[in-house]
């Protein structure tokens, strides 16, 4: 196990050091002046002058090469500069707005799973019936639409017509009429990628010979899906829930600024109309650790759950 | 279930052909300039003169969703060429040489894939500037990884099949090996994650376009439409409802041709793992 985790995060640092390239190439390549922006401090923009005698001292002027390894000395080191809008610690803003984002990701992953589970199971089993091509034709329809038109026939049917949810907003803390309508949007379109994957992989621990097996055994068709099938299918399942997890993510991204909920997603749009630079890579580096770090709880889940990779990894 | 599918093919040409039908004859076919702005006739609803109503400018609703799929459809058909052109010649060199380049290419494709895609998108644009050119630059930066993963198995796939080894001892040059022999074998792979993309595309572009990181007013582009319908929901929800409509129609089209096309070249794809 041990040798199998030093592994992967040996693994993790080239990605993670051209993760911490394109994103400051990107910073690097905007028409702002990264001297200037990298100045920014709690007081406000500085004036030119001393941004111009700051560049000479600090040696700005430098290749982009020495400007890069001294940025990342800094982000190494949790530094992640100061908001060009509000002057507060960036690293302060990306975790604040995180806390809404999980909340809101957290709620529509377990809508999403109470939906796909039973569709997805239900369409392996009964493959080529009604059920299987309702599923499957609410899931395509699930991935056409774009959740933020979801999104307002949510608003326009529940909050405007019906006028018994909120159109939008963040509410106390812990208010959870504010939270339905974003979650179940969220929910929805994720489903529909979730039961899809659900249910190919059910079908293809349904065509094993351990299934074969345990039906000429005689064991009752419920016993052979949920005692066989489903505990093999539920290992790509796990890939499924941390994909899923980052599809709620993009998600987030448009339906946070539809329901004016105080995320990650919102903080990233607000802070490109404002073109708060060091807030947009902020959000980057933030949402790319945490891709990697689940993408490696991922692998460690797989690896501890699978007898055979471990038996594989340990010869 | 292959009647299903074949039925969502057949269904899917329909929708493709007409939007194709539409996006062509738009001018001639649309009761009004889509851009033309009459302040007195705003906030009109459906009906008359104005099948879908007008938007809060006085603009016709029915001409701005007519004239949208021309946009919606350049930025998928662009966007998707570029990317599975960039993901191809990445992911084939990468599979076809191994190595050291291979390690390097994979490492590049694993860097783009930890960002969550509209975030990448989004900062691309939020870094380089908003504008129809950006924006097709930001999605075929989320893009072109899928293609690159998909092309460097499947090359890896062919090595050491007779054919290749063949063409390698009568002394074929690499370029050659590569154009004559991988390409045509991993062409029907590309084209069906290419079909299924357009849709996505053009999703991403609406989605950007409806922030207002995309195109630019007074272009009319469905996500932008409904970016504009946002303050009047209350009083005009249909405003919202139509290029929304429009969008899923199309995107749900892709969708179909793709799944069909994947079904008729090989049913079994490694396509299904890299989407």
């Amino acid at each position: 196990m041990l040798s199998f985790l030093v592994k992967r995060l040996l693994l993790l640092l080239p990605i993670l050091l051209l993760v911490s390239l394109i994103a400051f190439s990107l910073f690097y390549l905007s028409p702002g002046d990264p001297a200037e922006i990298l100045l920014t401090g709690p007081q406000g923009p500085p004036d030119p002058a001393a941004v111009l005698e700051f560049r000479e001292r600090e040696g700005f002027n430098d290749p982009a090469a020495v400007l890069y390894l001294r940025w990342l000395s800094k982000v190494v080191q949790g530094d992640l500069g100061y908001s060009y809008v509000s002057g507060g610690k960036v690293l302060d803003a990306v975790l604040n707005s995180f806390h809404p984002t999980l909340r809101l990701a957290l709620i529509s992953l377990m809508i999403s799973l109470i939906i796909s589970f039973p569709l997805g199971i239900l369409s392996a089993v009964k493959q080529g019936s009604v059920i299987d091509g309702l599923g499957m034709t609410i899931s395509l329809l699930g991935v056409s639409v774009p959740n933020f038109w979801l999104a307002y026939l949510l608003i326009i049917l529940f909050a405007l017509k019906l006028d018994i949810l909120p159109v939008a907003g963040y509410g106390q803390e812990g208010d959870v009429e504010h939270l339905i309508l974003p979650a179940i949007t969220l929910g929805i379109s994720a489903a529909a990628v979730t039961s899809r994957m659900i249910r190919s992989s059910m079908l293809e621990a349904l065509e094993q010979d351990y299934i074969t097996a345990a039906r000429a055994r005689g064991l009752s068709e419920r016993m052979v899906v949920l005692r066989h099938a489903l505990r093999n299918a539920l290992l790509p399942v796990i890939t499924v829930v941390s994909l899923n997890f980052t599809y709620l993510l993009n998600g987030s991204a448009v339906v946070e600024t539809v329901f004016a909920w105080p995320g990650i997603g919102n903080l990233m749009t607000r802070s490109i109309f404002s073109r708060d630079y060091p807030v947009i890579l902020g959000c980057m580096l933030f949402l790319a650790m945490l891709t990697l770090s689940l993408n490696l709880l991922t692998d460690i889940c797989y690896y501890y759950l699978n007898p055979r990779l471990r038996h594989v990894a340990e010869n | 279930m292959l009647q299903r599918i074949d039925l969502g093919f057949q269904l899917s040409i329909f929708i493709i052909a007409a939007l194709l039908l539409l996006a062509i004859t738009a001018a001639w076919i649309t009761p009004h300039d889509p851009e033309n702005a009459q302040p007195q006739l705003r906030l009109k609803d459906p009906g008359g003169e104005y099948p879908l109503g007008t938007d809060h400018l006085g603009r016709c609703i029915f001409s701005r969703v007519v004239f949208g799929i021309r946009i919606s459809l350049f930025i998928g058909l662009v966007v998707v060429l570029l990317s599975a052109l960039i993901g191809t010649i990445l992911g084939g060199a990468a599979g076809y040489f191994g190595g050291v380049l291979d390690e390097a290419i994979m490492r590049v494709v694993d860097a783009f894939l930890s960002f969550p895609s509209i975030f990448l998108a989004l900062a691309v644009i939020g870094f380089l500037g908003s504008g129809l050119s950006n924006l097709m630059l930001s999605i075929i930066l989320v893009e072109w990884t899928g293609y690159a993963r998909l092309v460097r198995s499947e090359v890896l796939s062919l090595q050491g099949r007779e054919f290749l080894e063949a063409a390698k001892s009568l002394g074929a040059s690499d370029l050659y090996i590569m154009s004559r022999h991988i390409l045509p074998n991993i062409l029907p792979s590309v084209l069906v994650m290419a079909t299924l993309s357009v849709g996505y595309a053009i999703l991403g572009a609406a989605s950007l376009s409806f922030l207002g990181l995309g195109v630019q007013p007074p272009t009319p582009e469905w996500g932008s439409m409904m970016n504009d319908a946002r303050p009047f929901i209350r009083s005009h929800p249909l405003m919202m409802v139509f290029p929304g409509a429009a969008i899923t129609v199309t995107v749900l089209a892709f969708h179909l041709l793709g799944d069909g096309i994947r079904e008729k070249l090989n049913p079994r794809s490694e396509v299904d793992k890299q989407l």
